[in-house]
């Protein structure tokens, strides 16, 4: 049912923790669905130096938030700021159809993330 | 890498003597049991045989048994059949809330077609009780239908002391006991039901073949129409190899019945002990009541699909009562009908033991499930909440 990318994300997930001192956290889901991701961003230089993952969820919620982690660090806020949900599920070489919707929700936990990282920067 | 199969409860390997005798019906015994000729009279002695073997597992008479194509063909049968054959008596139908959905649906089916449902509530053991079920029933009443054995968390239900309420006030009583039989002694006057499904996957035979059991004078209308097979109630040319095989599969659960439970107890509470040693975790279903071969467990902070992959990755094939693996977004009704929240629910792992299982397998599960456990949870966002 899932493909070699999302079983390799799932058994060796990248980015896997937590920050110190994240300049934004940003979570989704709750765990009456079944699926929690939480994301940790560290940016400087409006870029995103180092980034981190939580997830409560199923095998697809676990790849989507590795490698949705890998697609953007190293990338401008804008840049981040663009990548979608569907785009996670196409790096992943797609997921299935009843996934798509619940357990693909890593892009938008990155976008709470910089929503964070902005509301803090502008009240520091 | 070690290969562990603990999920009996989804279905079972077949059994050596089952595929001999399976393999023998194919080959030479390819005759149609409604024909005149030599090649018909044996394939219809062979059908006979075969009911008598399978009748003498749940102590019922032989005429007393339908074949069917497995166990949900069977629940149907059951429940719309009587359903339509007692229509002027009422429209009033009784199940409990942990039915399997071969039960739930078409009692379903019937409340959209107008007719009342009570679905009884269970304990947070999985039990119904026996005085709920007395003051749901009403002149209108037409049947009862209370699982024996709950195919996810095993918990046994009061079956004899149920259907003697229902029988007092005059009402059938229905048990799927695909769960049970084979595993448990299962005999139809004991418990007193008028009904009785099974199937023969569950217990080492061929998928694709079970049976209704209708005790003598039960008014049930069949589902299907066509020829005179089955006494009219299910029409059809038989299923022969199936069937021969499930005789044999019951042939074989009798024989060794006794052994296998006794063996397969000790194994299920080594796993109950081993696994509730881990920390947060709880057993779902009745300590004691429940089928030698199920344990189900729920470990919070994590996801069970994430668990089912991670174990099928070192080898061992189980199941979860996760929304993920239910293929709706709500975890099982089951979980969630004996009180659990649908974060714990999700967190559920079900192992269910057969005979191909050993001490070893329990070791190496008991090894590998801690482990893997522990690194879903490192991972979760909810752990650390605490």
């Amino acid at each position: 049912m899932y493909t070699e990318k999302v079983m390799d994300h799932f058994t060796n997930p990248r980015n896997v923790g937590q920050l110190e001192n994240p300049s934004g956290v940003g979570e989704v889901g709750n765990p009456t669905c079944g699926d929690i991701m939480r994301i940790y961003i560290d940016v400087k230089d409006n870029v995103i130096q180092d980034i981190k993952f939580k997830t409560f969820g199923c095998g697809a919620a676990i790849a989507t938030s590795s490698i949705c982690t890998e697609m953007v660090i190293g990338k401008t806020i804008e840049e981040a700021l663009e990548l979608t949900n569907k785009d996670v599920a196409s790096a992943l070489g797609g997921l299935p159809a009843n996934k798509m919707h619940c357990s693909n929700l890593a892009a938008d936990a990155l976008h709470e993330a910089i929503k964070d990282y902005k509301n803090k920067s502008e009240q520091g | 890498m070690q290969q562990v199969y603990m999920d009996h409860g989804a279905t079972t390997p077949l059994h050596p003597e089952v595929i001999a005798v399976m393999t023998d019906v194919l080959t030479n015994h390819y005759g149609n049991p409604s024909s005149v000729h030599a090649w018909g009279r044996d394939a219809k002695k062979r059908l006979e045989e075969a009911r008598t073997s399978v009748a003498k597992l749940i102590g019922a008479q032989p005429e007393e048994i339908f074949f069917t194509s497995g166990g949900t063909e069977a629940d149907n049968m059951a429940i719309l059949g009587v359903a339509k054959g007692l229509e002027k008596k009422g429209k009033h139908i009784i199940t409990s809330a942990i039915e399997h959905h071969a039960v739930l649906y078409p009692c379903e089916v019937l409340k959209k077609a107008g007719y009342d449902l009570t679905i009884l509530p269970v304990d947070d053991q999985g039990r119904v009780r026996p005085e709920d079920l007395a003051l749901a029933l009403r002149e209108d009443t037409v049947l009862v239908s209370i699982m024996h054995a709950n195919n996810e968390i095993g918990t046994l239900q009061p079956i004899a002391e149920l259907a003697r309420i229902a029988k007092e006030r005059g009402v059938l009583f229905h048990t799927d006991a695909v769960q049970s039989v084979g595993k448990i002694p299962v005999n139809v006057n004991e418990l007193g039901v008028d009904l009785l499904s099974f199937s023969a996957h569950k217990i080492y035979g061929p998928k694709g073949v079970g049976a209704l059991y209708i005790r003598r004078g039960s008014r049930i209308l069949p589902l299907t129409h066509g020829g005179g097979q089955e006494r009219r109630r299910r029409p059809g040319t038989e299923n022969l190899p199936g069937i021969v095989a499930f005789g044999k599969a019951a042939e074989i659960a009798q024989r060794d019945l006794t052994a296998e439970a006794d063996r397969l107890t000790k194994l299920r509470d080594r796993l109950i002990d081993g696994l509730t040693a881990i920390p947060e975790v709880r057993l779902n279903g009745h300590r004691t009541e429940r089928i030698p071969t199920n344990v189900n467990v729920s470990f919070r902070y994590i996801e069970g699909e994430s668990l089912l992959l991670s174990l099928d990755l070192k080898g061992i094939a189980a199941s979860s009562g996760s929304a993920c693996t239910s293929g709706s977004l709500d975890p099982s009704h089951v979980l969630l009908a004996i009180g659990l929240s649908h974060e714990i629910a999700h967190g559920s792992l079900r192992l269910t033991l057969g005979r191909i299982n050993t001490e070893d397998d329990v070791d190496y599960v008991l090894r590998e499930v801690p482990v893997v456990v522990e690194r879903l949870r490192s991972m979760s966002p909810l752990y650390n909440q605490k």
